[in-house]
């Protein structure tokens, strides 16, 4: 396997790492905001809150390493992506910026504050309409050289309906796989109306997951045809990500096995993650830009293997720890305890 | 094929994003230590005021790092997207210290987390400041890295340019480059610096509205304390500074002293206005630039006329230096006057006009910081990459960069004006005496 292989797949992995947790916190805010909007946020306000507030700001630097990480390993995406991306990045900026202030201000000073829920719930489902730009633009026909340049055709982009199929599937997605991760947070906090709460939004939201992720096989099919080949190859995989999508909803509709259905959820985000990854082989901007031609030198990416290998010897134990005081801490999860700072 | 006006809407962005960000990443490398200073300070005297120190300056904290995570995310990536062109050319030699600056920010923020949210769960504070520890090395880890790259840029090497392609690529070599040594410590010194004066403007301002407790009277001890050992060393520092630029940058030295001829025993500058190539209302120290950048009062120091027109850097970052130095030795002065009056009880030290002096050091550091990197950056146009690639090479081609300025400068706005609001609002809702008076009453009750 070559280096550029490796490196790939290591980005694609803190970049799944970053839509699985990113999306329990995009989620949890809208459905926050949801919920005091229709007077039921004694319920899960509580229970969110004490999910997000020690993990907030690790999730964000899942985000960071994803776009150091790319520039280090194939410098060449700064010069394609950086160029056509001012604009739609610029935005999500600004909403991460909004997002994550905010968080801070209302959770330590004003609690309860109606404007704040309602522009963090708001930011969340934002965010991952414009980042998911990227996606889209990745696949190709979106791009131009123009004197040299590469320039972004945004009324093309505007215009296609396979952006905006994308755009629907990653609003969809987060808010499904932040309902599925907090019924079992709930229920393991002893929370049982925030639990049933989320439980009906986890079946509420299944089914339009399905129908956006289908409706984008259908758009790539028209948009291009090379490219729809490739994840053809692959129909196995996004075929086993399906049924654990259907043990999924069969846990959360039989009221047990929280836990293995976020488990399941995982793996089956994974599946469909890496496998829609795999099918961009060996694109990292379908046509103008390979995983080889944008990679970096040897000497680097040597360098760069080894200081990511010494750099998770320091954060695989800092994350268990994480886990351990907050995720599966039984006297934290239950809030028993008021141990903030 | 480059966008003048794309260039210089870009360098506006950077520089206002830049600007925003470091008033908040300054403080984030500085507090952790203060707060794990306090808490140490706090467990070895057995006295419950620094642990409440530490944990109201932890409080405030959250807030900073708040605005300087979303301000360092957009800095992040407003450097591939203003300046696509530099970022492919040195990103495939200064990949490793980026890459290990998101390593040790994860670290923090891990750490950073489980400190703020794990008070009271552990009986010992031994281990509040174990936790502590990795929250302090973490920040100051990135700022490690992240300053090595600006070195890298300053002083570029650790690869060779064949045909317009680098070849023979050193990673370390490019990061232990001849800038590194002097930039990261005089980052770290002033970033340790500034977080002590800023407290400590905090508690001369309490005191100076009346509430005279002993907490504030021990808070500004300690960080006066601090400072001044921290603004001793940002002066050492400074004045190796000087001496690696006058070997490896003498065109930014010059420029900041305004030194045309080269010459032997040469003077050093301070104030006074340029008209022309005239120099007015001057003070000249004789022989004073050359023991800067020499260490020797006859030494021969190069000056500006040596160098191509456009290889110049503008000549205002002399007010830039100026105004660094005075407010540098101004703090170390001030703080060095209050320990010596704590010393011999004098008393003047608690006369308003010099609560009002400690109050202002706070945003004095503050402002010092900024204009030392308005020097050290634009102190290196025209380049990007010095000697390599000139700043209008690496910039975006894009038609909206002025939009996107306009954008941001509302976000920074925004965020700067709500972070104060914020501030303000917790530490007066919560005031220390009352704080202090419940813990006791929970002592009591155990």
């Amino acid at each position: 396997m070559g280096l550029e292989i490796l490196g790939i797949t290591v980005l694609w992995l803190f970049l799944f790492g970053y839509v699985i947790i990113a999306s329990i916190d995009f989620g949890a805010g809208f459905f926050n905001a949801y919920s005091i909007l229709t007077g039921r946020s004694h319920i899960l306000t509580n229970i969110i809150s004490r999910y997000l507030s020690p993990v907030w700001e690790v999730t964000n630097v899942f985000l960071v390493f994803f776009f150091v990480g790319i520039v280090g390993f194939f410098p060449k995406t700064a010069y394609y992506y950086g160029t056509i991306l001012l604009v739609p990045i610029s935005i999500s900026v600004v909403l991460l910026s909004i997002r994550g202030s905010y968080y801070a201000f209302e959770a330590y000073v004003s609690k309860g504050h109606k404007g704040y829920a309602f522009a963090y719930g708001g930011a969340g489902l934002l965010i991952p309409a414009s980042l998911s730009v990227v996606f889209t633009i990745s696949e190709g026909g979106f791009v131009e050289i123009v004197n040299g340049g590469p320039q972004l055709d945004y009324w093309k982009l505007y215009t296609s309906p396979l952006s905006w199929s994308i755009v629907l599937l990653s609003i969809v997605a987060v808010l499904y796989i932040s309902a599925v991760f907090l019924t079992w947070y709930a229920w393991k906090a002893g929370d049982q109306p925030a639990s049933q709460l989320m439980r009906k939004y986890a079946l509420i939201w299944a089914a339009p997951l399905i129908i956006t992720a289908v409706g984008i096989v259908y758009e790539m099919r028209s948009h291009n045809v090379e490219r729809f080949e490739m994840m053809g190859n692959l129909w196995m995989v996004f075929a086993l990500s399906a049924i654990l999508f259907i043990f999924t909803i069969w846990c959360i509709w039989q009221k047990r096995h929280y836990g293995l259905a976020v488990i399941l959820l995982i793996l089956q985000f994974a599946l469909a993650f890496f496998a829609y990854g795999f099918s961009h082989y060996p694109y990292l901007l379908y046509p103008y830009l390979t995983i080889h031609e944008g990679f970096t030198n040897t000497e680097m990416a040597l360098a760069l293997v080894i200081a990511f290998i010494a750099g998770l010897c320091l954060l695989i134990p800092s994350l268990y720890l994480l886990f351990r005081l907050f995720v599966f801490n039984k006297g934290y999860v239950r809030g028993e305890r008021k141990e903030h700072v | 094929m480059i966008n003048e006006e794309a260039v210089f809407w870009s360098r506006v962005l950077t520089e206002t994003t830049l600007s925003f960000h470091i008033i908040y990443a300054t403080i984030g490398v500085g507090i952790p230590l203060m707060i794990m200073i306090a808490q140490w300070v706090g467990i070895k005297n057995n006295d419950e005021h620094y642990i409440l120190l530490a944990r109201r300056w932890a409080r405030g904290f959250v807030i900073t790092v708040a605005i300087g995570v979303v301000t360092g995310t957009a800095i992040g990536l407003q450097l591939s997207l203003l300046w696509p062109n530099f970022m492919q050319f040195a990103g495939q030699v200064i990949a490793l210290p980026l890459f290990m600056e998101t390593f040790a920010f994860f670290f923090e923020a891990i750490f950073l987390g489980i400190y703020l949210y794990t008070w009271d769960r552990f009986e010992d504070q031994r281990k509040h400041l174990l936790l502590l520890i990795p929250v302090a090395i973490g920040a100051s880890m990135s700022a490690v890295f992240i300053t090595i790259v600006n070195a890298f840029m300053n002083a570029p090497q650790g690869f060779e340019v064949l045909n317009g392609e680098l070849v023979n690529i050193q990673p370390l070599i490019a990061m232990f480059n001849p800038a590194m040594p002097t930039k990261v410590a005089h980052v770290l010194a002033s970033a340790y610096m500034t977080a002590a004066f800023v407290l400590a403007s905090i508690a001369g301002i309490r005191l100076l509205q009346g509430s005279n407790h002993i907490y504030h009277k021990k808070a500004l001890y300690l960080l006066m304390k601090l400072g001044f050992i921290f603004s001793v060393a940002t002066a050492l520092i400074g004045d190796f500074s000087g001496k690696y630029l006058s070997e490896y940058q003498p065109e930014k030295l010059a420029a900041a002293e305004w030194h045309f001829e080269t010459e032997e025993g040469a003077e050093l500058l301070l104030f006074g206005v340029l008209e022309g190539e005239d120099v007015k209302y001057e003070i000249r120290i004789p022989y004073a630039l050359s023991i800067l950048a020499h260490s020797n009062p006859k030494a021969e120091v190069l000056g500006l006329n040596e160098f191509p027109q456009n290889e110049i850097p503008p000549l205002y970052i002399h007010y830039l230096f100026d105004s660094m130095v005075m407010i540098g030795m101004f703090l170390l002065f001030v703080s060095l006057v209050y320990i010596v009056a704590m010393s011999r009880r004098w008393s003047f030290i608690k006369k308003r006009w010099f609560r009002w002096v400690v109050g202002a050091c706070g945003p004095l550091s503050i402002i010092a910081i900024e204009v030392g990197w308005w020097l050290t950056e634009v102190g290196r146009q025209p380049w990007i990459l010095r000697g390599y690639m000139r700043t209008e090479q690496g910039a975006t081609t894009s038609g909206s960069v002025d939009l996107m300025l306009l954008l941001f400068c509302i976000l920074y706005i925004v965020l700067g004006i709500g972070s104060i609001v914020v501030l303000r609002r917790m530490f007066r809702k919560n005031p220390i005496e009352r704080e202090i008076a419940e813990r006791h009453a929970d002592r009591k009750v155990k």
